[in-house]
């Protein structure tokens, strides 16, 4: 083997892993670790939000995070379900959803921590995936509501 | 022959730049701390122990003030590092832990085994009004001696940073 054909075939490897590398973090039986990847049109962006909070027909919003941080400030309209971590949550959040058409374009946010830490969106989207429901999305803060929600000027409402 | 394989070379560079910044992004965020003439509150609290506490107590210390969960990874993940700065620093610098866990009982074991060696207190609305907001977890405030909020990180904290600012803060 001449030293083109090596470095050749060294690039398809590195190729070929690159590109099966993404397949196995996808190939989990979680909804949300296959659906909510950077770049998933489950992923809804803050300005994606606001846009579609101003139309008439615009989603439901549920806010599957601690209490807290509801009452400091959350989106305008938006319901409060409670940490979807704790079964208590999940089961308030099944309620509240039973009696909704499965085609009900629904929003869930939380912001409580780090994106890739939140313990409440995956739960929670998992939830109303096993329930059947088809226009699901999540909303993406990847720091928290606060940094990159409230303090980007968006619209906030406080209290419950 | 050589320009496919450069051109290949550079779709590999780009796709790492790419995966590490994506990662990075995820670590960490600072977000610019409050102007250094913002007053700190004045607050009164009382500790998982039963002590209370009053924040200007403090007058002369450097104060960290953590919002935290327990049941939030990243903040668990820092109370090592927060018992750390207290171990070594002692009395020229108090940690308080402000939890907003809404499970006491949950806590408290966490408190217990951890044994940690700062005074942690059940956060509610009035305390984190008085900080001007939490705007998630793990937030920490950085008070100076002369009480004074000199920064605000928020998100996983790089405490190589915070100590370089501590150092600055206590010459």
């Amino acid at each position: 083997m001449n030293r083109k054909s090596l470095t050749l075939h060294i690039l398809l490897i590195a190729i070929a892993f690159t590109l099966v590398l993404p397949a196995f973090s996808v190939a989990t039986p979680d909804a949300a670790e296959r659906d909510l990847q950077p770049g998933s049109p489950v992923i809804m962006q803050a300005q994606e939000l606001v846009q579609a909070l101003k139309k008439p027909a615009k989603p439901l919003v549920f806010y599957v995070g601690p209490e807290m941080f509801y009452q400091q400030g959350h989106i305008p309209g938006a319901e409060f379900v409670g940490p979807a971590e704790r079964p208590e949550g999940l089961k308030k959040l099944h309620a509240r959803a039973a009696s909704l058409p499965h085609n009900t374009p629904i929003v869930i946010y939380c912001g409580c921590c780090p994106w890739s830490h939140c313990p409440n969106i995956h739960p929670a989207y998992n939830e109303l995936k096993k329930m059947g429901f088809t226009h699901l999305r999540v909303l993406y803060l990847q720091t928290s509501f606060g940094t990159d929600w409230a303090e980007k000027g968006y619209p906030v409402q406080k209290g419950s | 022959m050589r320009r496919a394989v450069r051109f290949l070379l550079a779709i590999i560079v780009a796709l790492a730049i790419f995966e590490t910044a994506r990662h990075l992004e995820h670590r960490t965020s600072g977000i610019p701390p409050p102007p250094p003439s913002v007053a700190a509150p004045d607050l009164s609290m009382t500790d998982l122990e039963g002590n209370h506490i009053n924040t200007g107590d403090y007058r002369g210390k450097l104060l960290l003030v953590n919002f935290w969960a327990a049941w939030c990874v990243p903040c668990a993940e820092e109370i090592p590092q927060f018992m750390k700065l207290q171990e070594k620093y002692q009395t020229k610098l108090q940690v308080i832990g402000i939890s907003i866990d809404d499970k006491e009982s949950e806590l408290r074991s966490f408190y217990k085994s951890h044994k940690m060696n700062y005074p942690v207190i059940r956060g509610d609305q009035r305390i984190a009004d008085g900080y001007g907001g939490v705007p998630g977890l793990p937030t920490t405030y950085v008070i100076d001696q002369e009480e004074h909020i000199r920064g605000r990180l928020v998100g996983a904290t790089d405490f190589q940073k915070l100590e370089q600012q501590i150092s600055s803060l206590l010459k």
